[in-house]
């Protein structure tokens, strides 16, 4: 069943008030979620006052300075700091976005608050463990399968065909959008999610691949594909701004086709 | 996905995602829920003025009304629709938010059993009322 309330290992409670740093003379709030497996401590809110002169706009410029001025322990993933590996995703201020392109002044409330993307495990602080939807990733094989023999040069795209990619190649894995899914909360052991479904859709819609029927065999099922009830969360969320509920329509649409 | 309470699988996270393979199903259901959203959108505006019509109206009154054949039509056309639409949304609903398989399971023939029932007794009343018997 639906959960209405977290399980009691994981309600927050408290959190430490780090000192603000001497000498600044402009900070801003951050309040940041923090939970350690090495202890048996429930999750916590910290709160940190960052020298916004001494650090860049961005909200990840903020976590990285806190993790070399405050304190090193903070957890997070980061790697591009350019929005194309997906690797900061997290919820900024309540919308799921990469804290690497994301300005702390563009977010008009007091505080900065920062949590793991939600409804996933948390491995410590703001690191999800993203095993599931890795796995549902793979699930749909994103790769091209071809039973033609492989040509000498390359497989041929028309300028057309490689259009209908757009809009759909770009996605970066960040699972901002699968982890803002109501639907993906309740059943995502069962339900592919937006981020998983919309790389189905651009195998399903690359020309030169030849199983695209197996493809969306693998995909019709009540779970898998029709628990999308376009919330429209991830197309709201995405920060590359995609749109996965399109590309989930486009799916349910040619399964209609196929037997209408 | 590894349950966050209970023994541990250890089944690969590939194998869990891939479980027991697709229904290939969920298509008729999802096209017939549109289906039967456009005829209730057809049949809305004939279905209140035939209510309207029948207000007020006693029992001898009403059936004169329902035995008008186009009346009694629209009248059967939108318990269909509406019921059939009715069970589709609840039976998602129960796939949403019951996860115990034995309830759930329960709960769709409920759903069945409960929309069935309901469509088969809003025939009969138009039929009874349409025929005057």
């Amino acid at each position: 069943m639906v959960k209405f309330a977290l399980p009691r290992n994981s309600k927050v409670t408290g959190g430490k008030t780090w000192p603000k740093p001497e000498g600044a003379t402009e900070t801003r709030e951050f309040k940041v979620y923090r939970w350690n497996p090495d202890d048996d401590n429930n999750p916590s809110v910290d709160t940190f006052y960052v020298d916004v002169n001494e650090c860049g706009p961005r909200v990840l410029d903020g976590l990285i300075w806190i993790k070399d001025h405050i304190d090193p322990t903070l957890t997070f993933r980061r790697s591009c700091r350019e929005g194309v590996c997906g690797s900061c995703a997290m919820n900024i201020n309540g919308q799921n976005t990469l804290a690497c392109t994301k300005s702390m002044h563009d977010i008009a409330a007091d505080a900065v608050k920062i949590n793991p993307l939600p409804h996933q495990p948390v491995v410590k602080d703001l690191v999800p463990d993203l095993t599931n939807f890795y796995a549902q990733y793979a699930s749909i094989e994103p790769w091209l399968k071809t039973t033609t023999p492989t040509p000498q040069k390359e497989w041929r795209q028309s300028r057309e065909e490689r259009e209908k990619l757009d809009g759909l190649y770009e996605c970066i894995l960040c699972a901002c959008c699968s982890t803002s899914c109501p639907s993906y909360w309740w059943n995502s052991d069962r339900f592919l999610g937006p981020a998983a479904l919309l790389q189905a859709a651009r195998w399903v819609s690359d020309s030169r691949d030849e199983a695209t029927g197996e493809r969306l065999d693998y995909l019709e099922d009540p779970f898998r594909l029709y628990r999308c009830h376009t919330i429209l969360n991830c197309t709201k969320a995405c920060p590359k701004n995609l749109n996965p509920s399109e590309a989930i329509a486009m799916l349910k649409l040619k399964l209609v086709e196929r037997q209408v | 996905m590894q349950p966050l309470s209970g023994p541990k699988s250890m089944r690969t996270p590939l194998g869990r995602v891939r479980n027991l393979g697709a229904s290939h199903t969920g298509t008729k259901d999802f096209w017939r829920q549109r289906v039967t959203a456009v005829a209730m959108i057809l049949l809305i505006v004939p279905m209140v003025v035939v209510m309207m019509i029948l207000l007020g109206r006693n029992q001898a009154g009403a059936a004169q009304i329902l035995g008008s054949p186009p009346i009694a039509i629209i009248m059967l056309l939108f318990v269909v629709a509406s019921i059939w639409h009715m069970k589709i949304g609840m039976q998602v609903i129960i796939e949403d938010y019951v996860h115990d398989e034995k309830t759930k399971l329960a709960s769709i023939m409920a759903n069945n059993f409960f929309s069935v029932t309901l469509a088969l007794a809003a025939a009969y009343a138009i039929f009874k009322l349409s025929s005057g018997v």
